[in-house]
């Protein structure tokens, strides 16, 4: 068949900082003709560069519905922004065969000063609708956002709720050949993200091709009909098949994850401080392979630091479950316990009792931060494997499709003449 | 299950674009309402949460003209042509201060929208083009009190008149051109942001506004025919009260607008497409 979406070796390069900087000030731009006068004769100096997609290739057919997986900084972002044609490409070649709209956001656009219903035709034709097409769905909209009474005051005094309600319906009424949607259904109320779902599932149904970005792989298993893994810029999984592009992705985590602390490199963060590795302990102070259900566990994470005198510190542990569905976060902050200072080398202990985390693996992502900035910051530093261990004390567990997290509880039966209220 | 069917052509292709590419005018069309929009939104928006609203459009030029009559009003003496000098300069005023309002506001368009461009495609000019047309609003609201002082006067209208909105496509177009390149700037060099409203005071006193271009000595008088404002200024003035066109400088005026309009559309696509990645 036919593509309506055809890629053919698409790189995009960004300079990170160095003689390119992001922007600068004309008074930047004179000192540094006066520093250097014959700069210009001297080979500039070597800018860091940063590929953010590298020889990316595919086809999407119409009616699919493509689920691009990837961690952050994969080049995700950067893919649907160039096919949004919101940044060009370096090199390579998109040929697109239908009308695209594209969400990387909800209410772009948005005036706070303006009514709901002055946005709604702002935001549609800034999405590109045009106006007769809003005009005839409006009503629609309206509905649809369960805003009808509200259509008159300024943006600006509605809740939170309200706004993405009513910047979500306006982008679920455009109709292109092609959408393209960012994480967006991140946001609102459980029950309105329902609708949302469901709402991208009317679009795909009505034979349009839907792009999907996420790193929620619930989510892209239950939408979507293909799916590819990009990795650091590259094609990792090819277009293809959703389960085993999202097993590969696992995989993909699980590998990475099995590096040194110390090694890695896909971290962020202003380096005064590194982590060089994350283990659990028991109550005697033994590295753990394996957690179990229920179990004491001590979290540690050993750093090291560059500048010694570092003060007020946040530290933070989040863990995500095997489908990318975020479980808990362990932090310094939550529970008051801020850092205040520490010694050159050390580790950082985290105590938990009793593991409610139901048999399974995780994964890990970690936190140095201060008040301010973030000192060191690694997404999916480890896996945790939790095997059954007995959390009620009783040898049962859930069964692993009941999963999630396990809460002590206390079962009793009361004998007593019940009125009929509920 | 296909519900249309596919172009043998591509609708859109995406590549690294050439260095001098072209600008789009089919793309331009094609997002007209677009315009139309922003252009609507900076109206409606304008004059919000002011006590005084739309009023403002005519107060900021009648109180200008109120403080130039104090100043400059005995030097002007003959030298305003024979028009009562409040009049002489409000017809200086008006198109000024549609004229400045237009570059300010285009000229921080494009970093003020700056979460839009990061997030949507469509083509960039538009910005600064409807931050320049939102103005026109108050140039017409303006130009109402003009016209009421023109009464109070008792000034005859001429023919001259339909001379007007070839006047006004200048003033808008020239203010389009220089709006547009400063936005550009603007995205690389934030002093843009500082150094306008000084440029636009410093360009104020050479415009013919205060003081007619024939009360300059007529040695330096080549000197403002670099100025395209400062012709058009005098050009409404002729329009207005049925004085003779100086039509020498009015032609190197346009000549000089189109030319500063294209070297900005070059210079705006230059940046245009890397916007997104510096902004």
């Amino acid at each position: 068949m036919q593509p309506i979406i055809r890629v053919q070796d698409l790189s995009k390069l960004y300079f990170l900082g160095g003689p390119t900087a992001a922007y600068s000030t004309l008074r930047e731009s004179l000192m540094n003709v006066a520093r250097r006068p014959l700069g210009f004769l001297r080979r500039p100096a070597e800018p860091q560069t940063l590929w953010a997609l590298k020889d990316v290739s595919f086809e999407v057919e119409p009616g699919d519905v493509v689920g691009i997986i990837g961690r952050n900084g994969a080049g995700k972002s950067t893919l649907l922004k160039i096919l949004s044609r919101i940044t060009e490409p370096t090199s390579g070649r998109v040929e697109l065969y239908g009308r695209v709209a594209s969400l990387l956001e909800v209410g772009t656009g948005f005036h706070p000063e303006l009514t709901g219903r002055e946005n709604i035709f702002l935001n549609g034709s800034i999405l590109g609708m045009t106006r007769k097409e809003i005009e005839a769905k409006f009503d629609e909209i309206a509905a649809f956002a369960e805003l009808e009474k509200f259509l008159d005051t300024p943006v600006k005094r509605y809740s939170s709720g309200m706004y993405v309600r009513l910047a979500f319906a306006v982008a679920a009424h455009l109709e292109p050949e092609v959408l393209i949607v960012d994480e967006i259904l991140a946001v609102g109320d459980a029950s309105f993200q329902k609708k949302c779902l469901g709402r991208m599932r009317d679009v795909a149904s009505t034979g349009r091709t839907v792009l999907f970005v996420s790193h929620n792989m619930a989510a892209v298993s239950s939408l979507c009909s293909k799916a590819m893994v990009l990795w650091e810029g590259k094609v990792e999984y090819p277009l293809g098949n959703v389960e085993d592009a999202v097993q590969s992705y696992l995989t993909q985590v699980h590998q990475i994850t099995k590096t040194k602390l110390a090694d890695r490199n896909d971290r962020t963060g202003d380096g005064r401080m590194r982590m060089k590795h994350f283990g659990s302990f028991d109550d005697d102070g033994n590295e753990l392979e394996y957690l179990a259900t229920g179990q004491d566990v001590e979290f540690r994470i050993y750093y090291s630091t560059v500048a010694p005198n570092v003060k007020n510190i946040v530290v933070g542990i989040g863990i995500t479950s095997n489908t990318g569905a975020f479980v808990s976060l362990l932090s310094s902050e939550l529970v008051g316990h801020p850092v205040e200072s520490i010694g050159e080398e050390g580790f950082f202990s985290c105590k938990v009792t009793k593991l409610p985390l139901a048999p399974g693996s995780y994964t890990v992502s970690l936190i140095i931060r201060s008040s301010e900035t973030i000192i060191d910051w690694i997404q999916q530093a480890a896996t945790i494997v939790v095997e059954p261990g007995d959390f009620f004390g009783t040898g049962r567990l859930p069964p692993s499709s009941h999963g999630g997290v396990l809460l002590e509880q206390e079962w009793s039966a009361v004998s007593e003449r019940v009125r009929m209220l509920y | 299950m296909q519900t249309f069917r596919l172009p043998a052509e591509p609708l859109v292709v995406i590549q690294p674009s050439k260095r001098w590419s072209l600008l789009s005018f089919s793309d331009l069309w094609a997002y007209r309402e677009l315009l139309f929009f922003l252009t609507w939104r900076d109206v409606k928006v304008r004059y919000k949460q002011t006590a005084l609203g739309a009023a403002w459009a005519i107060l900021q030029p009648l109180f200008m003209m109120v403080i130039f009559t104090i100043f400059f009003g005995r030097l002007a003496g003959v030298g305003s042509s024979g028009i009562p000098y409040p009049l002489f300069a409000l017809a200086g005023l008006v198109p000024w201060t549609f004229f400045s309002n237009a570059i300010t506001a285009s000229g921080n368009s494009l970093v003020g929208s700056a979460n839009l461009i990061t997030k949507v495609y469509f083509p960039r000019l538009i910005v600064p083009a409807a931050a320049m047309l939102a103005g026109l609003v108050d140039f017409v609201l303006a130009f109402l009190l003009l016209c009421l002082m023109m009464v109070y006067y008792r000034v005859p209208v001429t023919a001259q008149v339909l001379f007007l909105p070839v006047l006004v496509l200048l003033t808008a177009l020239f203010g389009l051109a220089v709006g547009t390149w400063m936005s550009a700037l603007n995205v690389k060099y934030r002093d843009v942001r500082f150094a306008l409203p000084f440029v636009i005071q410093l360009w104020l006193f050479v415009s013919s506004v205060i003081l007619p271009s024939s009360s300059v000595p007529q040695k330096w008088r080549w000197i403002l025919l670099f100025n395209p404002m400062s012709a058009i200024i005098e050009g409404y003035r002729s329009a207005l009260f049925g004085l003779p066109f100086d039509w020498p400088a009015l032609g190197i005026a346009s000549v000089l607008t189109v030319l500063t309009l294209l070297y900005a559309i070059y210079s705006f696509g230059r940046v245009e497409r890397s916007f997104a990645d510096i902004i």
